[in-house]
């Protein structure tokens, strides 16, 4: 078995002290800053955009793409000007989702537009939502946050995935039809599987993250 | 491709400061397994791939002591955790969450107001919102003498299931068939099912109820009641299409390791995760 999800040494996570977890009110932050603070990260909570100053950002998330959206909203300033300045970005499931042009979920509202294409209904003849441990295809070895990453399980709950339309998909899972499973441009990385709920294997992508 | 999830169950007693697992028997006869967070910890680092914590005592007063319980445990286990017992209202639901948990299980309070259903699903979406369904089967020798219910066919002859309230103190004599489907219409995520014919049994699963109930909804079902060997996971991972299985003591004594019915399973050319 691998050693994934070691704790960093003090060092490392001294590096890392600015890490700030966005909290727009969708789901259960607390996970996320549970398995940052085992890593030996020191992350900060930003409940409104004053708070946001970091190195590196987290917009996790669990719900529908409206309501995302809507309480992204105020944040949206600090987003663009975090990444402007090359802080590395991830998003959680609901996190990446948003990271695209927009949802079918709720066609009239827009997302981020970071990345083009759009996210739709998982078109499958298997039961949705989709909930459980699925195995992982790495598709770009190069992407950072699989670094030391064997093909492996990750804990998906989503009944909606990201069709990108520019060549960013990172890693895929199946599910009666292909599944987008992690996207990577430039420093915007997005996971639609929870890493924080992922055992060791998702200790270790948001490890390799801390380490960007 | 999905893998076939093992979940165990902590069966919580907090009548204790930091919660104690139990494993009743009988009624009377309570064993002590342990603590909660450390029990956890150990299955999680045995490849669990979810954890059910169940308040047995379902008491108002003693929320406080679950919420410490799950704070503690979701600080070093990084798998999805529900929460189950004596969740009443949106605001019990919230103080789960906010503890770390990522469902929550409702029984008693979804029987006496289906509504609650629907409002922890807008709430917390539906992927949180778990109705647990313990399950007894209701012989009858002819169909007609059980009315507007769905009668099936078993091995033992034909029955119906009723639904029991307060950890299958009382019956409510409503049909668990047509339940699931109201619940799964109410936008609940999932289904934890238990039988109670064969929970405490050991003695294998009720298969004819988990698929009575998995083939007739869309929502993923969680098969329980009755394990007693890996073996009996395997025959519910093979007779049935529920995507996963829950069991209780065969873990809490060490007499099976998560691991050793993974490695079953997966000998058997069933998908587990692994690593």
């Amino acid at each position: 078995m691998k050693n994934y999800g070691r704790r960093l040494t003090r060092r490392e996570g001294r590096v890392t002290i600015k890490i700030t977890i966005l909290n727009y009110k969708m789901g259960n932050i607390k996970s996320v800053y549970n398995a940052l603070k085992h890593l030996g990260a020191k992350p900060v909570i930003a409940n409104t955009p004053s708070e946001v100053k970091a190195r590196k950002l987290i917009i996790p998330g669990v719900g529908a793409f409206g309501e995302g959206m809507n309480n992204l909203k105020s944040f949206i300033p600090k987003i663009s000007e975090a990444l402007a300045s090359n802080v590395p970005l991830l998003g959680i499931c609901l996190g990446l989702q948003m990271f695209f042009e927009g949802s079918e979920e709720f066609p009239a509202i827009e997302g981020l537009g970071l990345i083009k294409g759009k996210v739709v209904k998982i078109r499958t003849k298997l039961r949705l939502p989709h909930i459980g441990w699925n195995s992982l295809e790495i598709r770009k070895e190069a992407c950072p946050l699989f670094k030391g990453v064997d093909d492996g399980y990750a804990y998906f709950v989503h009944s909606y995935h990201a069709l990108p339309e520019e060549n960013v998909i990172a890693a895929t899972t199946s599910y009666g039809c292909e599944i987008t499973a992690s996207v990577w441009k430039k420093n915007v990385f997005g996971t639609q599987f929870h890493l924080e709920k992922s055992g060791a294997l998702g200790l270790q992508i948001l490890k390799n993250f801390l380490e960007l | 491709m999905l893998c076939h999830r093992i979940i165990p169950c902590l069966d919580c007693d907090l009548a204790f400061p930091e919660g104690r697992v139990v494993k009743g028997i009988e009624f009377k006869q309570i064993k002590y397994a342990g603590l909660p967070w450390q029990l956890a910890e150990k299955y999680y680092e045995d490849g669990a791939d979810e954890m059910v914590f169940l308040d047995i005592t379902a008491s108002h007063e003693k929320r406080e002591t679950m919420a410490r319980v799950i704070e503690k445990t979701s600080e070093n286990v990084f798998v999805p955790l529900t929460v189950g017992g004596g969740i009443r209202n949106i605001k019990d639901a919230r103080r789960v969450f906010n503890a770390g948990a990522d469902k929550i299980s409702i029984n008693t309070a979804a029987i006496r107001n289906p509504t609650i259903v629907s409002k922890l699903a807008r709430y917390f979406g539906s992927q949180a919102c778990v109705v647990a369904i313990d399950a007894k089967r209701r012989y009858v020798t002819d169909p007609r003498e059980a009315q507007n219910k769905v009668v099936v066919e078993t091995a033992e002859g034909l029955c119906w299931f009723e639904c029991s309230i307060y950890g299958g103190r009382k019956f409510t004599g409503s049909d668990a068939i047509k339940w699931a489907l109201e619940v799964e219409e109410r936008g609940a995520g999932e289904i934890l099912l238990t039988s109670m014919d064969k929970d405490g049994t050991k003695d294998g699963y009720d298969i004819f109820l988990t698929n009575a109930i998995n083939e007739r909804v869309s929502i993923p079902v969680i098969a329980s009641g009755g394990c007693g060997t890996p073996q009996h996971i395997h025959e519910v991972f093979q007779k049935t299409q529920v995507s996963a299985a829950l069991a209780a003591s065969i873990f809490h004594y060490e007499t099976y390791s998560i691991k050793e019915v993974k490695e079953l399973l997966a000998k058997k050319g069933l998908a587990v995760r692994s690593g």
